[in-house]
This record gives C-alpha cells, sequence and structure tokens, in this order.
C-alpha cells in the first residue's frame, strides 16, 4: 500500500513529540542527576531540591509526560484519520 | 464498529463494579480481622487467615479465567481496558524486592538509593514512546513474536527465546524466594514448605487461564498491594508530620534527620561505641579461625570483667549488660560459627551515620565522580532493562486497542508512580524515629517494635550493648534492610492486624509478579520455540496444553532452585535489566524507527549487545569470577570504574552500533517488511496487511 503525505506528516509529527518529550525525559534524568549535588544548596519546604526531584518530582514529571504523549498522540491519530474509533 | 464499542464499555462499567465491590468487601475483611484481634485472636491466626484468604481468592479468579483459546490464553482476548491493564502491570512490575526491600534500600544508601526508583519509574517514559503503542497494533502474543516477524527467520527468534529466558529465571527465582520468606515469617511455617505453599499460590493464578487469569488476579492483587503499602505510611507520616500526604510534608523530618546524624557524629559515647564497633568485628575475623576457642576465651574475659564490676560496685545497668553479653556467648562450639559471622557484621558501623540526603559522598574529588557515574548508570541500565522486559512488554497486547496500549501505559506508571514515591518518605521517617526513639533509649526499655523485632530474626535487628552503657548507640545496631517495611505499622503504634495486611502486601507482589514471569517463560518454550519452530500445525488445543503443561514444569524447576537459598540472588535481580536492556532494547526499538535494519544487523546486534554485557558482569563481578576462576583485580577489567550491576551501559551502545553497522553493510529488508513497519506505525491503514495472532 502506498503512504500518503498525509501519513507521513503524521508520523513526523510523531517523531518531533517523541523527541521533544524524550528531551524533557533526559533533563529530569541525567541533567538533574549529574547536578544533584549543587541542586541540594537550594532547600524548598526542607527538601534539599536535588534530593527531593530523585525521589519524587522526576517521577512526577515521567508521569506527565506519558499523560501528554497518549493524549497528543490520540488525538492526532483523529485528525489524521488513522484512529480506530472511539472505544472509550 | 458500535456494536463493539458499547461491548467495551459495557465490559468496562461491569469490571468497575466487581472490583469495587471487591475492594469494599477486602476492607470489610480487614475490619473484621482487627475486631476479631481486640477480641482476642492471636497473631499467627490473623497470619494464616491472610495468607489462606488471600491466596484463595487468587484461585477462585484463576478458576473463572480458565480457557482453552489461544487468544484468551496468551494475551487475555485483548479486551482489558487501559485502567485496568495499568493496574495489572503494576502489580506484575511490583516485585517482593520493590514492596519490601525498596523502603531499606533507601534508609541505607540514602540519595543514591534513588537510583532504583528513578530507573523504575523513568522507564515507562521509554515503553509509552517507543514500544507499546507499536506492539500493540502488531498484535501477536510474545516479544520474540514481533522480533521473528520483523527480522525474518528462526535465528533472531531463537536469540529472543534464550533472552527472554535468561532474564526471567533469575528474576522468578527471586520472586519464589520472597514468597518463602514470607509465608514461613508470618504463619511459622518452614522455609522449604512455604516456597510450595507459595507456588500453589502462583499455579493456581496461572496454571488454568494463563494471561486471562494472570490479568484478573493481577488487578486484584494490586489492590491489595497498594492498600497494604500505605495505610501504614500515611499512618506514621500524620505521627511525625501531622499531614496525611507525608510524600509532600517530610521536608521537615529530612532536616531533623540531618541534625541527629550531626549529634550522632559527634557525640562522644558513639564515638566510643564506633571504635568498639570496628575492634569488635576485627576480633570476630581473627577469632573465625578457630570459633569454639575463641568464643570460650571471650566468656572468660567476660566473666572476669563482670566479677571486677561486682567487686567496684559498678551500676546495676553495667552488671546485666555484660551478663547479657555472656548470655549471647555460644557455650555450644557448633553455633560459635554463626555467633562470630554476626558479630563479624558490626564492621558497618565503624563508620559515622552517612548524610541522607546527600548524592555520591566519597573522599576524594575522584571518588564521588565514579559514585556519580555509578548512580547514573543504575539509571540507565534500570531505564533500558524496564523497557526490554518481556513479561511487562506483553502486558500491552492485551489492550484492545493502539489507543487504549498509550492511555494504559500512563495508568501504569501512574499505579507504580503511588508506591515509588513512597518508598522515599517512608525511610526518612522509619531513620527519624530509630535516630529519635530508639538511639538513646535504655536497654531495659526499648520501644515495643524494637524489642518484639530483636527476639523474631536476629538478621532484622540486633542490638548489642558495647560498651555496656545499658543506653543505646547508633553504632550498636544492626538492621536488615527488610525490617523497615514490615515493622512500619508497629513503629507507626498500629495494631498486628495491619502487620498481617503488609504481609499480604509483600505476598501480593511477590505472586503477581512471578505469574507474569513465569508465564512468559512458558510462552517462549510453548509458544515460540514448539509452534513456532517445531510444530507450526500443532492445532489450537495442543498449543494451549503444551504451554501449561511447561508452566507446570518452570514452576517446579524455578521452586527446586528456589529451595536451595541461592545467596547474590539481589544481584541476579539488577543483573537481568541489564542483560534484557542490551538483547533487546536495540532490536526491538530500530524495528519500529529504522525500517532499513535488517535480519543480520539484528542477530549481530543482539548477540554483540548481550555478549559484551555478559563478559562485563562475569570478570567484574565475584560470584561470576569465582566459577570462571578470573583473578586479576576487578578495577583491572572495569570501563570508567563502573559496576558489574551496569553493565548494559555498554551493552545497549553495542548493540545499537553493531545493528547500525551490519545493516548497512548487508542489503535492505524486502518491501514485504516495509509494509510491516509502516503496519505497526498507524494504528489504522486503509489497505493494511494484518498480523494479528490467532
Amino acid at each position: 500500500m502506498q503512504l500518503s503525505d498525509k501519513h507521513r506528516e503524521y508520523w513526523h509529527k510523531n517523531l518531533v513529540i517523541t523527541a521533544i518529550l524524550m528531551v524533557v525525559w533526559f533533563i529530569a534524568t541525567f541533567v538533574e542527576g549529574w547536578f544533584a549535588r549543587d541542586l541540594n544548596s537550594i532547600t524548598f519546604f526542607g527538601f534539599p531540591l536535588g534530593f527531593y526531584m530523585s525521589a519524587q518530582g522526576s517521577l512526577a514529571i515521567y508521569v506527565v509526560i506519558i499523560f501528554i504523549y497518549a493524549r497528543y498522540m490520540n488525538a492526532l491519530d483523529k485528525v489524521y484519520g488513522v484512529h480506530e474509533g472511539d472505544d472509550q | 464498529m458500535s456494536a463493539v464499542i458499547s461491548e467495551n464499555r459495557a465490559f468496562f462499567n461491569q469490571l468497575r463494579k466487581y472490583y469495587g465491590v471487591y475492594t469494599g468487601g477486602f476492607v470489610g475483611f480487614v475490619i473484621l480481622l482487627a475486631i476479631a484481634e481486640q477480641m482476642g485472636l492471636s497473631r499467627q491466626w490473623i497470619g494464616y487467615w491472610f495468607l489462606f484468604a488471600t491466596i484463595a481468592l487468587y484461585a477462585i479468579i484463576g478458576v473463572m479465567s480458565r480457557t482453552v483459546d489461544a487468544a484468551e490464553y496468551y494475551v487475555a482476548g485483548r479486551r482489558v481496558p487501559a485502567f485496568f491493564n495499568g493496574m495489572a502491570t503494576g502489580a506484575d512490575w511490583m516485585s517482593a524486592a520493590s514492596f519490601i526491600g525498596m523502603a531499606g534500600t533507601l534508609y541505607f544508601s540514602g540519595y543514591d538509593g534513588l537510583s532504583f526508583v528513578m530507573g523504575w519509574t523513568g522507564g515507562y517514559v521509554l515503553v509509552a514512546l517507543f514500544l507499546a503503542p507499536y506492539l500493540r497494533k502488531f498484535g501477536q502474543f510474545t516479544i520474540p513474536d514481533f522480533l521473528g516477524a520483523r527480522y525474518g527467520g528462526n535465528i533472531v527468534r531463537s536469540i529472543g527465546i534464550f533472552a527472554a529466558i535468561l532474564c526471567s529465571f533469575t528474576y522468578v527465582v527471586a520472586q519464589i524466594y520472597g514468597v518463602g520468606i514470607i509465608t514461613s515469617k508470618f504463619t511459622g511455617l518452614e522455609f522449604g514448605v512455604g516456597v510450595f505453599v507459595g507456588l500453589a499460590g502462583i499455579l493456581v493464578c496461572s496454571f488454568l487461564g494463563g494471561m486471562r487469569a494472570v490479568t484478573w488476579t493481577q488487578v486484584a492483587q494490586y489492590i491489595i498491594l497498594i492498600i497494604a503499602y500505605l495505610t501504614p505510611v500515611v499512618w506514621l507520616g500524620v505521627k511525625h508530620t501531622g499531614i496525611p500526604i507525608p510524600q509532600i510534608a517530610y521536608g521537615y523530618t529530612l532536616q531533623k534527620v540531618g541534625d541527629l546524624e550531626k549529634k550522632i557524629t559527634a557525640d562522644p559515647k558513639e564515638v566510643e561505641a564506633r571504635g568498639l564497633a570496628k575492634a569488635a568485628a576485627a576480633e570476630a575475623s581473627a577469632a573465625l579461625k578457630d570459633p569454639a576457642k575463641a568464643a570460650a576465651e571471650r566468656r572468660a574475659s567476660l566473666e572476669q570483667r563482670l566479677a571486677k564490676a561486682k567487686a567496684d560496685n559498678a551500676p546495676d545497668y553495667v552488671q546485666k549488660s555484660i551478663q547479657q553479653a555472656l548470655a549471647n556467648t555460644p557455650t555450644n562450639p557448633a553455633k560459635a560459627q554463626e555467633y562470630w559471622s554476626a558479630r563479624r557484621n558490626l564492621g558497618a558501623n565503624a563508620n559515622p551515620p552517612r548524610k541522607h540526603a546527600e548524592p555520591f559522598p566519597g573522599a576524594t574529588e575522584q571518588a564521588r565522580d565514579t559514585a556519580r557515574l555509578n548512580f547514573l548508570g543504575i539509571v540507565f541500565c534500570m531505564m533500558f532493562g524496564t523497557a526490554a522486559l518481556p513479561h511487562i512488554l506483553m502486558r500491552y497486547y492485551t489492550t484492545p486497542s493502539v489507543r487504549q496500549a498509550r492511555t494504559s501505559v500512563f495508568w501504569s506508571l501512574f499505579f507504580i508512580f503511588l508506591l515509588y514515591f513512597t518508598a522515599p518518605c517512608l525511610a526518612v521517617l522509619a531513620k527519624y524515629d530509630v535516630y529519635s526513639n530508639l538511639v538513646g533509649s535504655k536497654f531495659s526499655e526499648l520501644p515495643a517494635w524494637a524489642a518484639a523485632w530483636r527476639l523474631v530474626d536476629p538478621a532484622l535487628l540486633t542490638i548489642t550493648d558495647l560498651n555496656f552503657d545499658g543506653i543505646v548507640q547508633l553504632a550498636e545496631i544492626a538492621i536488615g534492610g527488610d525490617i523497615i517495611v514490615l515493622a512500619t505499622p508497629e513503629i507507626a503504634g498500629l495494631p498486628y492486624v495491619v502487620s498481617g495486611l503488609v504481609a499480604a502486601g509483600g505476598l501480593a507482589a511477590a505472586l503477581s509478579t512471578a505469574d507474569g514471569l513465569l508465564l512468559t517463560i512458558a510462552n517462549a518454550l510453548g509458544h515460540d520455540l514448539y509452534y513456532k519452530m517445531i510444530a507450526p500445525n500443532a492445532p489450537t488445543a495442543r498449543r494451549v496444553m503444551v504451554s501449561k503443561v511447561l508452566l507446570l514444569v518452570v514452576a517446579l524447576v524455578a521452586a527446586w532452585v528456589t529451595s536451595y537459598k541461592p545467596g547474590n540472588i539481589l544481584f541476579l535481580v539488577g543483573a537481568a535489566f541489564s542483560l534484557a536492556a542490551s538483547a533487546f532494547f536495540p532490536a526491538l526499538v530500530l524495528g519500529v524507527f529504522w525500517k532499513r535494519a535488517n535480519k543480520w544487523g539484528a542477530i549481530i546486534g543482539m548477540a554483540a549487545g548481550l555478549g559484551v554485557c555478559m563478559y562485563y558482569m562475569s570478570v567484574t563481578y565475584p560470584f561470576f569470577r569465582d566459577i570462571l576462576g578470573v583473578t586479576a583485580p576487578i578495577a583491572s577489567y572495569q570501563w570508567f570504574g563502573m559496576n558489574a550491576i551496569s553493565a548494559g551501559v555498554f551493552g545497549v551502545p553495542v548493540g545499537l552500533l553493531t545493528i547500525w553497522i551490519v545493516s548497512l553493510l548487508t542489503p535492505a529488508p524486502d518491501a514485504e517488511v516495509q509494509a510491516l513497519v509502516d503496519h505497526v506505525r498507524y494504528p489504522v491503514l486503509e489497505g493494511d496487511i494484518e498480523t494479528r495472532g490467532t
């Protein structure tokens, strides 16, 4: 079967959102971890920031990343006519 | 189409009702037991009730879900709604190690233990972005299925089968081990018996109904395990912070722990106790050459000391402490070995307490940098391993659509997040209790939980009065990680019924993970090896039958291995992540995202990734070094000072690079494979091919 330009655009948009979210993931994980000692000099609600990010903050960011991806792609499916019907 | 939609919705509503009633029923059951406890039900019976009632419950769900249909047996009929698949994945994912061990690891290693917390959650980002929706569209039964279809031929499939079994088997042994420990601890059964009771619990869930039964019991198990984990922590949180969301409020407790660390580091009594701990450990190391003689000598010296204390009219508590030390020193030569081994562990107390919130502590800049690299290395391996473990990826075959597969990863991580963002908080709260209440208390008036647990198992809690002052110093406490979760209900001052609930939660965590893993191994053999490679014409009923028999065999072999209590089990679990990451991740992801990836690239790339990973482990991990007789120092083999557990840091890039180079050197895959790649990339394509397994 032949892919239309619209299909290619859909895949391209998928790659773009994937790349953007991977950058966020990378920062929340490896950049945060690399600079954890420096981040710890900032304190809020009693927490050293580096500790709080690794224990709770980055985890919450991961949840949000996946939420955004699912929402964005499920909407994109509809816009580009590749969705599977409205099953819930 | 609309008929399917309303059917799916009705199914979802029905499930919500069933599990709502189930949750209410379970809470009612716990309350009934709590009332019974007040009326005098013994602790042992509370343990039995929790153990047998929950296993009976899983058995009922397992029997009700029996099936001989292939799609039902392998992928639960592909109609598990996103929300419930999320819960099932949560239970599948969180093992005995997560439930019982995690908080203990964090208690000991402070910030550095968070690598596991980050790795085991962040990996789901990779699952969501690179794998779940595409595997769902592909829609067959196993991970080797995808590799086989995408790259063609049995070689790739075989490597897939080998890697799936290699990483799942070590992991399942650890789970059965956990089941044995929990059952024996809470019912008083022997470890070996506990293993087989647990095995029965595992098999009733999976044997008759495969994935279908495993899915619905896992949902039930998730509900129990999350209630069991959160209840005591929230209670403890209210006790220390006054706020029922301790995950946000424990910052000030963390500060207080920091202050206590400073106080304990400087306290002269603690300094003295640390010195004595070091001396005791050194004495024990020497004594192990002739344990019985050394024990007799120690008894003699203690008796002298006691006589002197009596003559000097030393205070009562000094005499009591010396008498206690005498009573602890064995007269039986057979016990002496054990006594000195336990005493040697006091060496861990020779150093001042580590600062809980400080990342990568070390004496020199270089040591700190190596610690940081290893931290990030573990994060990397746990993440990529998460996104490559077959028993997790398999779960995304079970949703009704690609759309729901995406949403399902969100629910999975959300349900996992609930436990993982609580564990660091529990570690800090428990540490605060130990540092502020246990340390400094009199030996004659220990906090109730400590007095109780030191009698249960010396490996979990031992307190030795090293300086005979009758007061507990931190350096006198030897603590086992598992106690943090197991004793939390008592530390928080909750009735015993909550301890039983925690045990039931730990059991649910271990059983659910073991089920998913056993199914993965049995399916790799029954579906991939037998049906796809040996007997492609076998009728459906026979395929399912073969898978069931293999499940039984694998379970028995795993239990048999477990009964030998293999040490090093935790390392093996960690190793599974590096192995899975190196073997699967590059081939799976390039298979979707790069059309040019071909058969030879995948074969050599998977072998190279796995090979590098296994090589690195075998030359840097003591257990394998001993087997292989490697004698040169570990450091001479290490690259960038990386520890064995993080071998995947090298395996994954080598795998990716090899697939890339070899694919470009060999011919591009044919049009059929290109069409398959397009097929998995789009949830719906006009004139699409069909790859769903039947």
